[in-house]
């Protein structure tokens, strides 16, 4: 079967759909939802059938289309995938669709909430899609808007403050990049923002290594400050914490792993001379990420806060696994931004239905849940074994792969990170003995456990997605490492 | 010649059945229950085939089978299987021991409304530990090490809505997981100094044959991290602490996994990897003497215990350390063999002890049983020989093995071969102890309705297998299986002697003080201090509570606290403030009255005119 311009297709069925939940009165709310469902299936669909008939033996960019735009600044409407985006637009799949279905308990503006959902799924899309640096940014940045919005409407408690933190963070981090991106379309010289010319460019034509040197910093910082760089992390727990569902689950799933894409696609591939350079440096600051976040994690006694900070230590994997500047580790960050994007999305997707149920996130207030919300407990179980690295689940496969990776440079950071995987346990362990063990807490009201093949379909595809992988890890480590073996060559 | 098939079946059959119960069978107690135990019986006679295939052939067959699991240019982890004659004994053992435990749980577990779930995970159990059994590499041990480690946990906590059991087994899991950060670290370590010709290995046939390359200092700390694995799994000083509380869980779970099987672990680990400790002089005798502290400290502590579980679980412990000592002194033969006959006498003592709590509706406190010879015989004089058994008495299968263990030490280091005898005589007496107290002496009146009977078929037909074999195990050849080309032990009259004299020893005092059930412990008062010490078991608990709570706790609340303070207050609305206080003070120019814009004007004119002054 032959799909003409998959990736337009998958841009265009969310765009469908959010300019027709314009036109439904708001008051038909089914009707919304049901169009904003089957606008994130399709594309959800589209994206599987992308990945499975990408020929990773071919590698390099498949189902390319390129149509200029802005001729003078080189801006073109440039599409395409390789081994790395097209695990991760699978990943914005199985975080929207599933965002989606967690939605159902939103009830009010549904018209607006679903708008803003749509238009955050399609930045974060074309983004990951994108092979033009100029649209990737103005995508990336689409995506980030109405994230504001959706956490400053329809969020919890402290909402503003977390709508307004959030926002600032990464718009801040935002700006930074673009400084280095800039720079980096003024350094190369050639007037485009093709990402694939550039690269082909600079093969031959590399960036003098003192202009690479102050650009680098800048790319991977601002970047950095979504994927929460320590210190530049305290968005994420809070801005978690209060968002809906939906917007963890896409925020901490999904979007936050642009930050590692666009490190790995515009600054360690492009400036790799100044990544030897700087990259240690990011080694160190991951560990700290690693252990304090972990250890952070450990006093909260918020269901969403440990999840937060727990997202944050875990990024500390993923950039110990980029300043591995090497395949093994390469592999394992890829892998790694797909398996916790597939738990975080999990674990937030559970936690809402356990605070939806409960009307509380604090566990001194929840305990013996299990007995109630047997699939619930199950599955909330099995996130958090997946999240401590327990063989089984597509973490553990990655988070060796970055050990393995790192061990060489970085010795001593390794056995720290390995020591992360201990707190990890603790805190998730934790997690389950107060919230689902133990005697009933009797202060709960009644709690009703997911029945509907439609109400586990959400979980049941994220632990499957999970589960595969970490059983049979080649069936995406074949894409990964046809898209990372040419970078890796560049970093050598 | 091996069928090439036998050791997967063997090795997914108990997978499956876990499988099948989970998505089919949940809501049928009974076909689960079937299902599980066809899923290990499967094992077990695929195990028997091979064995039979084995030890037929000569020279003892090896072979192994592996396909890639993570494959690329710069790294390759297999999944595999290794068989040789250790690793079939090890399965022999986990099949065949695993089988009777599954079929006792078909009775022991037939009143819970959630029995499905249990068979679920004990398949589960059994899969993993069949792949810590089979693996050929590093990582894919390590894998079904933690698998194991997790199947622990969700059978530890099978009851959790128990606070107890609940604890007990985030406490299990926690401590495991803490010596596995040491083992993970030295396969990472051993893995990045091996050169096998075609790069790095995690195999276990490709590091045995290059090992010699290694810098022998590098290699002892490569030993020593592995054992750190050990020392959680086996349940060694100082990480003993979560093996007692483990008896939370369903005693035929405790019979299993935390006596015959997933505690053995260790010891197999070291027998399976024993090419990295061969030269490795000074990590062995740290390996011994870890061995035979827990042996003793073990071996007090069950004195002074009054669950019938708990004094159990301090028995295996105990037991773990003689077999860890034997591998310190550099004889996983006689390790191994320890190993098998006390997984026989040890899971028919925990299977025993359930049926007496089956048979007392959930009573595990010793002294309030009386006189259970009489009422429940089978259970009584199965318990009687697995306790025989375990005191090493002429011919029980554990006289052999333990004479084994203690002839090699006094071979090698008499200081150890002392501790380890006098060992045996606690191991008499509080055996001995837990025997006359619950067993022997006359049974109390029963009140009407709560009458004591033999437990049913299902449960009594595993103990005598089990009996049989505590019996036979010390006739059928295991060391010969074990290491088919090491040289007969024979037997030293000497030792064997000692042993057994302090053994009877032990039975007689304890027979002395224990006999006439007194209706307190005696000894609480006769050991004084001590028994404090040992009632608070060493106070290790306390000491690592104290860790917990008030270390590891206090700074991640102090990091919590530097976070709040200097990241977020002075970092983070440090400078949103600043720049608001910058705005409001720049604001305050604006004031919309023309006076003060005009004075500003004329100001600004006049230190203009003074500059250009200046200047000329």
């Amino acid at each position: 079967m032959m799909i003409p311009c998959p990736l337009s297709l998958i841009l265009l069925f969310p765009t469908l759909g959010m300019i027709s939940i314009f036109f439904v009165p708001s008051k038909n709310s089914s009707l919304i939802r049901r169009i904003a469902t089957t606008a994130l299936l399709l594309p959800f669909l589209l994206s599987i059938w992308v990945f499975t008939s990408y020929n990773h033996i071919a590698g390099g960019f498949q189902f390319v289309e390129n149509i200029p735009w802005v001729v003078p600044f080189g801006i073109s409407y440039h599409l395409g995938v390789d081994g790395i985006n097209s695990l991760l637009a699978l990943l914005v799949g199985l975080g929207s669709f599933t965002a989606c279905l967690a939605s159902a308990s939103i009830k009010d503006r549904i018209k607006e909430y679903y708008i803003f959902l749509l238009l955050t799924v399609i930045g974060t899309y074309g983004a990951f899609l994108s092979l033009d640096i100029f649209f990737f940014y103005f995508l990336h940045e689409i995506a980030t808007v109405p994230v504001f919005l959706l956490i400053g409407i329809w969020g919890s408690k402290y909402r503003d403050y977390a709508a307004m933190k959030l926002t600032l963070y990464l718009t801040a981090g935002a700006s930074l990049a673009l400084i280095g991106l800039i720079a980096l379309y003024n350094a190369t010289g050639l007037q485009t923002f093709d990402l694939v010319q550039i690269q082909q460019h600079l093969i031959n034509h590399p960036i003098p290594v003192a202009v690479q040197n102050w650009i680098f910093p800048l790319i991977t910082v601002g970047f950095g400050i979504t994927l929460t760089l320590w210190p530049f992390h305290t968005w994420a727990p809070v801005g978690y914490a209060e968002a809906p569902t939906a917007i963890s689950m896409l925020h901490a799933g999904v979007l936050k792993k642009l930050g590692a894409y666009a490190i790995i696609r515009f600054a360690i591939s492009l400036m790799p001379e100044a990544a030897h350079t700087w990259m240690p440096i990011v080694a160190g600051l991951a560990v700290v990420n690693i252990l304090f976040c972990g250890l952070v994690a450990l006093t909260q006694r918020d269901l969403k806060y440990i999840l937060g900070y727990s997202s944050c230590s875990h990024m500390g994997y993923i950039l110990l696994g980029l300043a591995c500047l090497n395949v093994i580790g390469l592999n394992g960050v890829v892998f790694l931004m797909f398996a916790h994007g597939v738990m975080a999305t999990l674990a937030f997707a559970l936690t809402g239905f356990v605070t939806d149920q409960t009307n509380t996130r604090n566990l001194d207030e929840l305990g013996g849940l299990g007995k109630r919300l047997p699939f619930i407990g199950v599955c909330f179980s099995m996130a958090a074994l997946a999240s401590a690295g327990v063989p089984g689940f597509g973490n553990f496969v990655s988070e060796i792969m970055v050990l393995l990776g790192a061990w060489d440079q970085y010795c001593l950071y390794t056995v720290l990170a390995i020591l992360g995987i201990v707190i990890t346990a603790i805190y998730m362990l934790k997690v389950i003995r107060l919230g689902f063990h133990g005697p009933l807490n009797p202060r709960l009201p009644s709690v009703l456990d997911a029945q509907t093949p439609l109400a586990k379909l959400p979980f049941v595809l994220l632990l499957a997605a999970l589960i595969i992988v970490g059983c049979f890890p080649t069936t995406i480590l074949k894409h990964i490492d046809s898209g990372t073996k040419p970078i890796a060559e560049r970093i050598r | 010649m091996v069928n090439p098939l036998l050791p997967w079946i063997a090795f997914f059959s108990p997978l499956a059945a876990c499988l099948l119960i989970t998505l089919f069978t949940l809501r049928s107690k009974s076909s689960s229950a079937l299902l599980a135990i066809l899923g290990i019986l499967t094992s077990f006679i695929c195990t028997l085939l091979m064995a039979i295939a084995i030890f037929s052939s000569h020279p003892a067959l090896e072979f192994q089978q592996s396909m890639p699991w993570i494959q690329f240019d710069a790294l390759t982890i297999n999944f595999g299987v290794l068989v040789n004659p250790l690793a079939i004994m090890m399965l022999l053992v986990v099949t065949g021991v695993g089988s009777a435990i599954f079929i006792y749980s078909k009775g022991y577990m037939a009143d819970d409304t959630s029995a499905s779930r249990f068979f679920a995970f004990l398949s589960l159990f059994a899969f993993s530990m069949i792949g810590i059994v089979l693996s050929n590499n590093f990582i894919q041990l390590f894998i079904f090490w933690e698998l194991v480690g997790v199947s622990s946990y969700l059978l530890i906590s099978f009851w959790y809505e128990k606070k107890s059991a609940a604890d007990a087994g985030v406490k299990a899991f926690m401590v495991n997981r803490f010596a596995d950060f040491g083992f993970l670290s030295g396969i990472l370590l051993l893995w990045s100094v091996s050169d096998v010709g075609h790069g790095r290995s995690f195999a276990f046939t490709d590091l045995a044959q290059s090992i010699g390359h290694i810098d022998p200092a590098l290699l002892g700390v490569i030993g020593l991290l592995v054992f750190c694995g050990v020392v959680g799994k086996s349940a060694q000083v100082p990480l003993h602490v979560w093996l007692p509380d483990a008896m939370e869980g369903p005693t035929p779970v405790s019979a299993l996994i935390h006596a015959a099987t997933m505690v053995a672990a260790g010891i197999y680990l070291l027998a399976r990897t024993f090419f990295i400790f061969e030269s490795l002089t000074d990590v062995l005798y740290i390996i011994a003497c870890v061995g035979v502290v827990t042996a003793l400290m073990a071996a007090t502590l069950a004195i002074v215990e009054d669950d019938i579980k708990r004094i159990l679980a301090y028995s295996t412990l105990s037991q773990l350390g003689y077999m860890v000592m034997a591998l310190g002194l550099g004889g996983p033969l006689q390790g191994m063999y320890h190993l098998t006959t006390h997984a026989f006498f040890k899971a028919l003592l925990f299977l025993g002890a359930g049926s007496v709590i089956y048979a007392l509706h959930h009573e595990q406190n010793i002294w309030k049983m009386q006189g259970l010879l009489k009422k429940l015989p089978i259970t009584g004089i199965t318990f009687l020989i697995g306790t025989l058994a375990l005191c090493g008495i002429f011919p029980l299968s554990g006289f052999w093995s333990k004479d084994e263990i203690l002839s090699l030490a006094a071979d090698r280091n008499v200081v150890l071969y002392w501790i380890a005898t006098l060992t045996g005589g606690l191991t008499a007496f509080y055996m001995g102890r837990l025997f006359w107290i619950a067993f022997w002496s006359k049974p109390a009146i029963e009140k009407h309705g709560h009458e004591t009977h033999e437990s049913p078929a299902v449960m009594t037909m595993p103990l005598v297998f089990l009996a049989i074999l505590s019996v036979i195990g010390g006739f059928i050849g295991i060391p010969h299986f074990l290491y088919p080309e090491s040289e007969h032990l024979t037997l030293n009259i000497t030792v064997a002697l000692t042993s057994s004299i302090i053994a009877l020893l032990g039975l007689g005092l304890s027979y002395m003080i224990y006999s006439r059930r007194p209706s307190r412990e005696p000894l609480e008062k006769k050991l004084g201090v001590i028994y404090t010490l040992l009632k608070n078991k060493y106070y290790f608990d306390a000491l690592y509570s104290w860790y917990v709570n008030s270390l590891q706790q206090g700074f991640a609340k102090l990091l919590s606290w530097f976070e709040k303070i200097f990241i977020v207050n002075l970092g983070v609305h440090g400078i949103t403030h600043t720049a608001k206080t910058i705005g409001n003070t720049l604001r305050r120019l604006q004031t919309g009255l023309v006076q003060f814009y005009a004075s500003i004007f004329v100001l600004g004119a006049v230190f203009l005119f003074i500059a250009l002054v200046r200047n000329l």
